[in-house]
């Protein structure tokens, strides 16, 4: 799956979160979360969607990372190009 | 012969307007079973039984608006036979106008088989870019076809309909605040709380679980509020006819803020007894069902106590309002490293800022500092809240 490919389907989910957003203003490098408003169980809507969608598995500890949409974009297509795909069974603790 | 009287929605709601009935006559309910949809200006709510029975007569009919209190239906209780002859009552319809037998349809209720709807290529599109259904759409066009002239129509009176809900909410939300206010005497304490221990063990917690199962921070601070609670039973409970009543049970009202504006502030019942990963599911499953405006009338009416939590993204501290009948309210600022100062030295620790919002009349400073100060003595032992 290409970043383009990736990135439709981040906006497609935010989009069935936040349905109001607008593309045309909203700013790739900033902080996404304040930008859209999404409060933690947004949030945790929002990766769990993309978990299920992309097959990708998202630690907790990497939330940290997901700050921009770029950087979830980014993530998510280094995810999926590595292989790290979602088992059935959770994982340990590290 | 019981009375089934429309319950109270919150302390702010008083009146519904019936949207649906879920039973029938001759249906048998079980206590908590939903037999009625009631819109309110905050959601559209399911109604449930309070008691076990048999529905004898429902006497109220779908686009009614009548005020809380209200006998909306009679049920028979277990073994009770229906009374021989009914107590004469306002009749449903006017006299004269024809009334289809109750309960058996008619052939308006039978929909006819359904052809393929004719709708304009125009129409179809903009309905697909406003995920709307177009079996909801009136047609006016030639032959029975949706134009695009009715998509737009359609969409504008949806559009209206949520506006005037907007409206309605933030009046109710302005009666209770208004109310709130007025009558109840609030005090303020707050308490700086470490969370250390209590996120390490979540973050150990967390990386056994898949991403759905996860806790999010809200989920122990509710439980421990709830907790601690046991042991502070003037602070869970109602202010009604001048007096304070405690309450039997730990129903934690949640503040939901909902996408387009306004607050909900439903409860998560008896949470004190349930397991973590359960509460986490059922916030989750109530954000979804407030901002998708369907809650149940227990979970309006019944909060004893509310929580408000700012979680990661919110302001470092807040002073609630209580929500009356309610007598204390919980606010937890945002989750965030800050300096901490312990055995003369300083480090960086995660801290919430707790505050107590409570009423005079039920309890003093004194009483609610205690309170703050045992919830983080809670927070400190997190393997002891989920049992």
């Amino acid at each position: 799956m290409s970043e383009t490919d990736i990135r439709a389907v981040v906006l497609a989910t935010l989009k069935s979160i936040a349905p109001e957003i607008e593309e045309a203003t909203l700013r790739a490098d900033r902080p996404l979360r304040h930008q859209v408003d999404l409060d933690s169980i947004d949030w945790l809507h929002f990766l769990t969607q993309l978990h299920e969608k992309l097959k990708v598995e998202i630690p907790e500890a990497d939330y940290a990372r997901l700050v921009t949409l770029d950087d979830v974009v980014a993530y998510l297509a280094q995810a999926c190009s590595s292989g790290v795909l979602a088992s059935r069974r959770p994982i340990g603790p590290h | 012969m019981i009375e089934f009287k429309l319950p109270s929605m919150g302390a702010d709601m008083d009146e519904g307007t019936l949207l649906e009935w879920k039973v029938k006559p001759g249906d048998a309910v079980k206590k908590g079973q939903v037999v009625a949809i009631v819109d309110t200006s905050k959601a559209a709510v399911d109604i449930e039984s309070w008691q076990e029975g048999t529905i004898d007569e429902l006497l109220l009919e779908a686009g009614e608006k009548v005020p809380v209190g209200t006998t909306i239906a009679t049920l028979l209780e277990p073994g009770e036979a229906p009374p021989a002859t009914r107590p004469a009552r306002r009749p449903l319809h006017e006299p004269g106008e024809p009334v289809a037998p109750r309960g058996a349809p008619t052939d308006a209720d039978i929909p006819a088989p359904t052809a393929r709807r004719k709708v304009s290529p125009a129409a179809r599109k903009r309905a697909q870019q406003l995920h709307m259904a177009l079996d909801s759409v009136t047609a006016t066009g030639p032959d029975g076809a949706v134009t695009l002239e009715d998509v737009e129509r359609t969409a504008a009176t949806a559009g209206a309909a949520a506006g005037d809900r907007l409206a309605a909410m933030r009046r109710t939300i302005a009666a209770a605040m208004e109310r709130s206010k007025r009558e109840i005497p609030h005090y303020y304490v707050m308490e700086t709380i470490p969370l250390g221990r209590m996120l390490m063990w979540l973050t150990a917690q967390n990386a056994k679980r898949s991403i759905e199962d996860r806790l999010l921070p809200a989920v122990p601070l509710i439980k421990a509020v709830a907790l601690t609670l046991r042991r502070f039973p003037d602070l869970n409970g109602s202010w009604r006819d001048g007096e304070f009543r405690a309450a039997p049970c730990i129903h934690v009202g949640v503040a939901i803020s909902l996408r387009h504006g306004g607050l909900v502030a439903p409860a998560l019942l008896d949470a004190d007894t349930k397991p973590l990963a359960q509460l986490m599911r059922e916030l989750i499953d109530l954000t979804s069902r407030c901002r998708a405006g369907s809650l149940r009338s227990s979970e309006l009416s019944e909060p004893t106590i509310t929580v408000t939590s700012l979680g990661d993204q919110g302001s470092s501290e807040v002073l609630g309002i209580i929500y009356p009948p309610q007598v204390a309210l919980v606010g937890f600022g945002r989750i965030a490293e800050r300096p901490w100062a312990e055995n003369g030295g300083l480090k960086v620790m995660p801290t919430v800022t707790a505050s107590l919002s409570a009423d005079h009349r039920v309890t003093d400073g004194h009483r609610g500092a205690r309170f703050l100060v045992e919830l983080g003595e809670t927070l400190q032992h997190p393997e002891e809240l989920d049992p």
